[in-house]
């Protein structure tokens, strides 16, 4: 797989061989929202999206984190991609602080999140063109590299040009991939990728991953509650519950520990409760607020 | 130590250039709805400068008041879609879902918003220069003397300060999403109005004068009339004939460019890390 944007590796370098990939200790992040039980009038009131979460990946590795919905899953991956603040704690990506160094973790991260995320009415080429641009990617360079990186992620070369509202969920999260390694990261974080999908793109992106593993110098964080590719794609696997990671370890470790054939049945254990999709709150943001314009300017 | 500086710059270039590049290919999308907003625009025009056949002046006065209004309504098109451009830089990408891959992009929000502006001021200068020779090819305007290239500019130069305060407005729709981008709209509309936009800053009252001073539309709206038409008395007579660039309105609107851009850079990174702390840097839906 070719390297594209040489900045990272430089980035990488620079720190010893012997730091891990991400180090995260202690990490904190707290919305305000409403209790929607408590009726429309109800105060808001801090919601701890990540309660101390600590967890160290090692260069190379692919971890996986499990959680429902709302268990904290994509306040992490946001905070470790620069679109949070944190309330506590600290994250570092290859050393570098993820809060305070947030232009050099710019170059190192990149993501898929569960949305493909495109300009609809834009070619799948225009979108990586766009994206390959904010990394420094010249016209002359991209006009080489996007069809070599469609090629790699199984996009057919006759719907390059075509509208990405054109394409099925499948095809776009292809493109979605494409667009995370056009630009070399070294971290990848991969929000429920496969999410919606169908069996056939699933396994078609799941394969990919494994390649990126196998080609790419790449390290991968991968949040899912999809249990069976966390297992057969993570060397470890982590389970956040309410924002808390009550374990992060091989697989079979964690089966050893609580005794079970099956991480649903480790869930349950872990957890006292079923695993299931049953909570659709939106963890990573505070409630609307009619004072936002006082309390951002301090009017 | 330079070099690095160098090769930092350059990738900021390009990824303003991104900006711009994708603008381009959006407008080639959206071309046949661009045209009727443009037929749309050029019919608003005309309801405006008809207005000055209604007044019962001689022909050369007439045609001087429709000269002085189509300038105004062609400055108010150009700064509409600055600021549209501006204050929906975050509404598109928010709408689209691409947000927060830009947002964590190394970008530098100086490199990213002045993108999107360099691709405004360009679109919204073609779009000027069409609106205002199709609405005086068809009411038959004559403009003896008036020096073109200097309005034009003294507009370009005018879009600094502009792109400045469209920075200021561009950070609304980031904390507030749902009522952010008409904020935006309401502040065109403020600004316009104190400036004189189809009549002299000097019938308003005096308060709405000095606020007119900071107004760089105020600058923009006089120099683009002196290049144009001339200056005029209280009484419509004419002062001085159309001029070179007029620059007593170059310098305030270099003054406002250079305050108002870091300004509105502080004032839009002060809203991206309340968008971070709270979460609202994020898709819609």
């Amino acid at each position: 797989m070719s390297t594209l944007a040489p900045s990272t590796s430089e980035l990488v370098a620079r720190v010893g061989s012997e730091t891990p990939a991400v180090e995260v200790r202690d990490l904190r992040k707290t919305f305000n929202r409403k209790d929607k039980k408590a009726g429309r009038f109800a105060r808001k009131r801090p919601w701890p999206a990540l309660a101390d979460v600590t967890f160290s990946i090692a260069r190379g590795e692919c971890v996986a984190i499990l959680g429902q919905n709302g268990s904290g899953k994509s306040t992490l991956v946001r905070l470790l991609s620069t679109l949070l603040i944190n309330d506590g704690g600290e994250a570092r990506i290859f050393g570098h602080d993820a809060f305070e160094e947030t232009s050099t973790i710019r170059r190192l991260v990149n993501r898929v999140s569960v949305e493909a995320s495109f300009f609809k009415k834009m070619s799948a080429a225009e979108n990586l063109s766009y994206a390959a641009r904010f990394y420094g990617m010249t016209p002359s360079q991209t006009r080489k590299a996007i069809p070599e990186i469609l090629e790699q992620v199984g996009f057919p070369a006759d719907r390059r040009n075509e509208s990405m509202e054109n394409l099925s969920r499948g095809m776009q999260q292809k493109v979605a991939l494409a667009r995370a390694l056009l630009t070399s990261p070294v971290l990848l974080l991969l929000d429920e990728p496969t999410t919606g999908l169908d069996p056939r793109s699933k396994l078609e992106v799941q394969e990919f991953i494994r390649r990126v593993r196998a080609e790419h110098d790449a390290t991968i964080l991968l949040c899912t509650h999809d249990m069976n590719e966390a297992e057969s794609l993570a060397d470890r696997i982590g389970l956040l519950d309410r924002g808390r990671l009550l374990f992060l370890e091989p697989v079979e470790d964690v089966k050893r520990r609580f005794g079970v054939e099956t991480l649903e049945e480790a869930f349950f254990a872990a957890t006292g409760r079923e695993f299931e999709q049953d909570n659709d709150d939106d963890e990573d943001e505070d409630e609307d607020d009619d004072d936002e314009y006082r309390e951002v300017f301090g009017g | 130590m330079s070099s690095a500086y160098a090769i930092e710059a350059r990738r900021q270039l390009i990824g303003l250039f991104g900006i711009v590049e994708r603008n381009v290919y959006l407008t080639k999308r959206y071309l046949l709805w661009d045209l009727a907003f443009m037929v749309w625009t050029i019919a608003n025009t005309l309801t405006i400068v008809f207005i000055a056949r209604g007044l019962h002046l001689s022909p050369a006065k007439v045609n001087t008041a429709e000269t002085a209004l189509l300038v105004g309504a062609t400055i108010w098109a150009f700064l509409g879609i600055i600021f549209e451009f501006m204050t929906e830089i975050v509404a598109w990408e928010r709408w689209e879902g691409t947000i927060e891959y830009t947002f964590m992009a190394p970008l530098s929000r100086l490199a990213h918003l002045f993108g999107q502006g360099a691709f405004a001021v360009l679109y919204g200068l073609i779009r000027a220069s069409i609106l205002f020779f199709a609405v005086a090819a068809f009411i038959g305007l004559h403009m003896p003397g008036a020096n073109f290239g200097a309005a034009f500019l003294l507009l370009a130069i005018a879009s600094l300060s502009f792109i400045g305060i469209g920075i200021m407005t561009s950070v609304l729709p980031l904390i507030s999403p749902e009522k952010g981008a008409q904020l935006g709209f309401v502040a065109q509309g403020l600004m316009l109005v104190v400036s004189g936009v189809y009549y002299p800053v000097n019938v308003m009252p005096q308060w709405m004068q000095w606020i007119a001073k900071i107004s760089p539309a105020t600058y923009a709206l006089r120099g683009d009339r002196a290049s144009i038409i001339g200056t005029f008395d209280a009484h419509g007579n004419l002062v001085t004939p159309p001029t070179e660039i007029a620059w007593a309105n170059v310098w305030p609107l270099l003054i406002i460019a250079v305050l108002a851009t870091p300004i509105g850079l502080a004032i839009f990174n002060r809203g991206e890390r309340y968008a971070k702390k709270h979460g609202k840097l994020k898709r819609a839906g």
